[in-house]
């Protein structure tokens, strides 16, 4: 024994080993409700989250919702010119103003919303993902494997992101699918990075070393023994990664590389309409508050995440 | 009376838990007091609130706890009166704090003498000069190999032993009137623990210090103390001098707690006749194995384990003890197939053992179980207790839905478990649960061979007790075989019906569990044996009187490496022997072998003569 952790506040469960009484108190409500009494969807969200968490939850369901449905309901086209007045202010025509050409900022935040959260999602989901695969193959499978991937992702990493991004839309041009790509690409080896030393941390660990003597192949360990504990850290890490891409994609639309006018996502919109800072313009602030709203909710909803699963122990 | 008490601690009472949620006293209501120069131990379980009250003499609480009652005086402050700055003060010169982990206490960034002097010039109590001189006298006092440069080092260039001898002169610079040790020996090996034992207690009757010695351990109390104020569940259970406490508790606790310390000698009737014709359990020749880049002899670059022959007989246990590092763990995760072996076989059952995993069969895999020391990694945190236990099930004898289920209520009655302890998590377990869960875990398997790793190590007495009994009683049920590796001489014999004994990868012993009863043994197996603090008072003096002499000298040794390992450290090594021919394969007349250049007659001279009180 190394270091002594600290004791929890809670009465540690002793040495009285046939105490039942005294378990019980210690013993916290079972995780997972396994009862087959079935609380309704709703009790058991607001069981599972807190206050910030459910407030997470809705602010990225409501955006969510948004770019499904948000072309449906605003109030103008996407793209028409309907008003004369350049970074109006609020009106009841238009609530969130209008923008540098006179169009309707609602409608044009609810068109972007489309390709901010959709991209954007899409892209940090496949970062995400094809990270966490592979860092997990590596660190399970060991040797040469694990040498040959890593090697590959160093060499990805070390190429800046937004050059990265340049260079392949400049050579294949900026279409949809290719954002998603080069986002996800760009992302990927961090990715890489934090799952594999997670897993490979994972890997020295004892419980693992039982289920190796025990004869289990490389995919049960892996799925089983090492991604549950895993899983947070990395849903952490999206929801980072998640704000990095939005804000990469602004930043190319920013340079005009990213999604092609007329169409804009939220990054595009405040580039757009920059002219209106001064003013103090709801054309330059609003798709800026967008922004906020999204990655703090999802910031929210991940970190209250995390600490559900600190709260049941991984000592 | 009362004017003579150098701390005074009434009613003191500490509380857990949120503000404003709902709290738990896990100190309640504690008086005790310790006269100046004197040495007070704080026995008790973990959980007993020992740390909390020796913590609360510094006039702190850790994270989520607060004082919530009575007074803790001195000298003549009161400590809970005092506001931050003024507890800084007493912190500065009155009371000093020892930790039980040194590795995690230094800086890794700074020399050690930097960070010895700290305090005194944290406080500016003195001059660098005057500090640099008075922890070189610290050095020497407290029994450090070069006190005049062994400052210049950094914390990872010497030894733990060391470490927790740099910190107590930490702690000691500024002079404090009371020094708080907080189980400052509990992570060391035998040996080295004597040594550092040795130190504190000569430094501390110097220097006339009053001291609070916490620990789980009686024997090593025995040593040290004056008084032992015995703790269970945040209460005084007994306050009474250590001859008292030990030849007369008058608390029901108390005895229990003797009884665990000292353990009977388990006798088993092994089954001793046909021998001949079954082939033992697990038969390991000329083992070699160790970490590393392996070069053209096959010999990796890191040997841990140097040709050890071994034999487990079925049904029977083996016993391997040894210090960190004498490789006892890679011998267990070598048949385990965890560790690559260089060289040497394995056969299990009669027949080789694959050295890799994957060559290995399903049966060979169910046959061999592993458990390991430390419960807390050995489980996973994200599954249930009832997963972790069907696992094996399932892959081992195909049992889902409710055969499996009944096969795991009854893996839990087995070891003691309530049922309902089935669908927590690893972390609503305590310490002894956990060990207990792995230990079914191996049990699934319904193995041959169930390799135990340290397995009560990090246990305290009573519960470590309850799971020797506990592994005892399934031997006798089920038949298992154990490979129980421990550097704890007394648990090993009273669970083992063999021992060997592994210094820096040798073999330097093997033979019957009764070996270890008296003399002789090899010259290394001497000194464990001598290590194990006996539960009286005065035997650390007397041990240390016949350990005082130095070592025989001897001269630059040969380029064999087989020669034999323990020679840097041997009382009893011969020069132009010991440090140029490897030793050879003696038998003992008590049946054990042993890897020594002397004779049984010499030893047993040798020993007897050591073990004569002085």
């Amino acid at each position: 024994m190394i270091s002594r952790p600290t004791h929890p506040p809670v009465p540690h469960a002793g040495t009285e080993l046939y105490d039942a009484s005294r378990d019980e108190a210690v013993a916290e409500a079972p995780v997972v409700d396994t009862s087959p009494v079935r609380l309704n969807a709703l009790q058991r969200l607001v069981q599972r989250f807190s206050v910030l968490g459910l407030l997470g939850l809705l602010i990225v369901l409501f955006w969510l919702l948004v770019a499904f449905v948000g072309p449906l309901v605003a109030p103008y086209k996407g793209g028409a010119l309907t008003s004369t007045e350049i970074f109006g202010r609020y009106s009841a025509a238009y609530p969130l103003g209008t923008d540098y050409l006179g169009r309707d900022m609602l409608s044009r935040i609810l068109y972007g919303a489309r390709y901010t959260v959709g991209l954007a999602l899409a892209a940090a989901m496949l970062a995400s993902t094809i990270g966490t695969f592979f860092g997990l193959l590596a660190a399970v499978s060991g040797r040469w494997v694990d040498e040959v991937l890593s090697r590959l992702f160093d060499a990805l990493i070390s190429i800046p992101s937004k050059v990265l991004a340049l260079v392949v839309i400049a050579a294949f041009g900026s279409s949809i699918p290719m954002l998603t790509t080069v986002a996800a690409l760009a992302y990927i080896p961090g990715a890489f990075r934090i799952s594999r030393s997670l897993a490979l941390n994972l890997m020295g660990l004892e419980y693992v070393q039982v289920a190796r003597a025990r004869g289990e192949g490389l995919l049960y360990i892996a799925r089983v023994e090492v991604l549950p504990n895993m899983i947070h850290p990395m849903l952490a890490d999206f929801g980072l990664r998640f704000v990095f891409i939005v804000l990469l994609l602004s930043g190319l639309s920013f340079l005009g590389l990213g999604v092609q006018p007329p169409n804009a996502d939220w990054g595009s919109l405040v580039r757009e309409n920059i002219g209106g800072l001064s003013e103090g313009a709801p054309a330059v602030l609003m798709p800026a508050v967008a922004i906020a709203t999204l990655t703090i909710g999802m910031n929210l909803l991940i970190d209250n995440l995390r600490r559900r699963s600190r709260s049941h122990g991984d000592a | 009376m009362a004017e003579h008490d150098m701390i005074e601690v009434k009613g003191l009472r500490v509380v857990a838990g949120a503000p404003h949620g709902p709290v738990t006293e896990i100190v309640k209501g504690v008086d005790f007091s310790v006269k100046k120069g004197e040495v007070l131990a704080l026995i008790g379980e973990s959980g007993s609130g020992k740390t909390t009250i020796a913590l609360s003499l510094l006039g702190y609480a850790r994270a989520g706890c607060s004082i919530s009652g009575g007074s803790v005086r001195i000298g003549d402050v009161d400590v809970l009166a005092l506001d931050a700055q003024g507890r800084r003060a007493l912190r500065a010169r009155t009371v000093a704090y020892v930790a039980q982990s040194a590795a995690a206490g230094f800086n890794p960034a700074r020399t050690i003498m930097d960070q010895v002097t700290e305090p005194a010039l944290l406080h500016q109590l003195m001059s660098r000069e005057a500090a640099r001189t008075k922890a070189i006298g610290l050095f020497r006092a407290l029994a450090l190999p070069a006190p005049e440069t062994i400052g210049e080092r950094y914390p990872h260039q010497v030894s733990g032993g060391q470490l927790q001898r740099l910190m107590a002169a930490m702690a000691l610079i500024t002079d404090p009137a009371v020094v708080v040790f907080d189980e400052p020996t509990t992570a060391l090996d035998v040996t080295t623990q004597i040594e550092v034992l040795a130190a504190f207690k000569k430094v501390v009757r110097e220097l006339g210090t009053t001291a609070v010695y916490v620990s789980h351990d009686l024997a090593v109390v025995a040593q040290m103390a004056d008084r032992i104020v015995v703790l269970n569940g945040g209460a005084v259970k007994e306050n009474g001098a250590v001859a008292q406490v030990l030849d007369a508790p008058v608390d029901a606790y108390t005895r229990q707690l003797l009884a665990a310390t000292r353990r009977p000698e388990a006798s088993f009737g092994v089954p001793k006749d046909g021998a001949e014709t079954v082939p033992p359990l697990l038969d390991i020749r000329r083992l070699s194995a160790g970490y590393g880049r392996i070069d053209r002899n096959g010999v990796p670059a890191v040997r841990v384990l140097d040709d050890v022959s071994l034999t487990i007989p079925r049904g029977s246990a083996l016993g391997v003890i040894g210090e960190s590092g004498s490789g006892k763990t890679t011998l267990a995760r070598v048949v385990a197939g965890l560790v690559d072996r260089a060289r040497g076989e394995v056969l299990f059952n009669g027949e080789p053992l694959p050295a890799q995993l994957s060559g290995r069969t399903p049966e060979q895999y169910r046959q061999i179980q592993i458990v390991f020391q430390n419960a807390d990694t050995a489980l996973n945190p994200s599954h249930s207790i009832a997963d972790i236990l069907a696992r094996p099930l399932a892959f081992y004898h195909h049992l889902r839905g409710a055969a499996a289920k009944k096969r795991m209520l009854a893996l839990l009655d087995l070891v003691k478990l309530p049922a309902s302890i089935a669908t927590r998590t690893p972390a609503g377990l305590s310490g002894g649960q956990k060990q207990r869960v792995n230990l079914a875990r191996a049990l699934a398997a319904d193995p041959a061979l169930i390799l135990c790793d340290e397995v009560t190590s990090a246990l305290d007495t009573v519960v470590g007790a309850a799971i020797l009994d506990l592994l005892a009683e399934l031997r006798r049920e089920l038949g298992v075989s154990y490979m129980f590796i421990s550097h704890d001489i007394s648990t090993v014999r009273a669970i083992c019906d063999e021992v060997i004994v592994l210094y820096a990868g040798q073999r330097v012993e093997a033979g019957q569990r009764d070996v270890l009863a008296a003399p002789p043994y090899h010259p290394y197996t001497g000194l464990l044996v001598d290590s194990v603090p006996e539960l009286k008072p005065g035997w650390l003096d007397a041990r240390r009187h016949v350990a005082a002499c130095a070592l025989p000298a001897m001269g630059e040794s040969a380029a064999v490496p087989e020669l034999c390992s323990f020679r840097a450290r041997c009382p009893v090594r011969i020069d132009g022997v010991c440090n140029v021919t490897p030793p050879s394969l003696k038998k003992l007349p008590s049946g054990a072998e042993i890897l020594c250049h002397h004779s049984a007659a010499e030893l047993s001279r040798l020993q007897n003569l050591e073990t004569i009180p002085a």
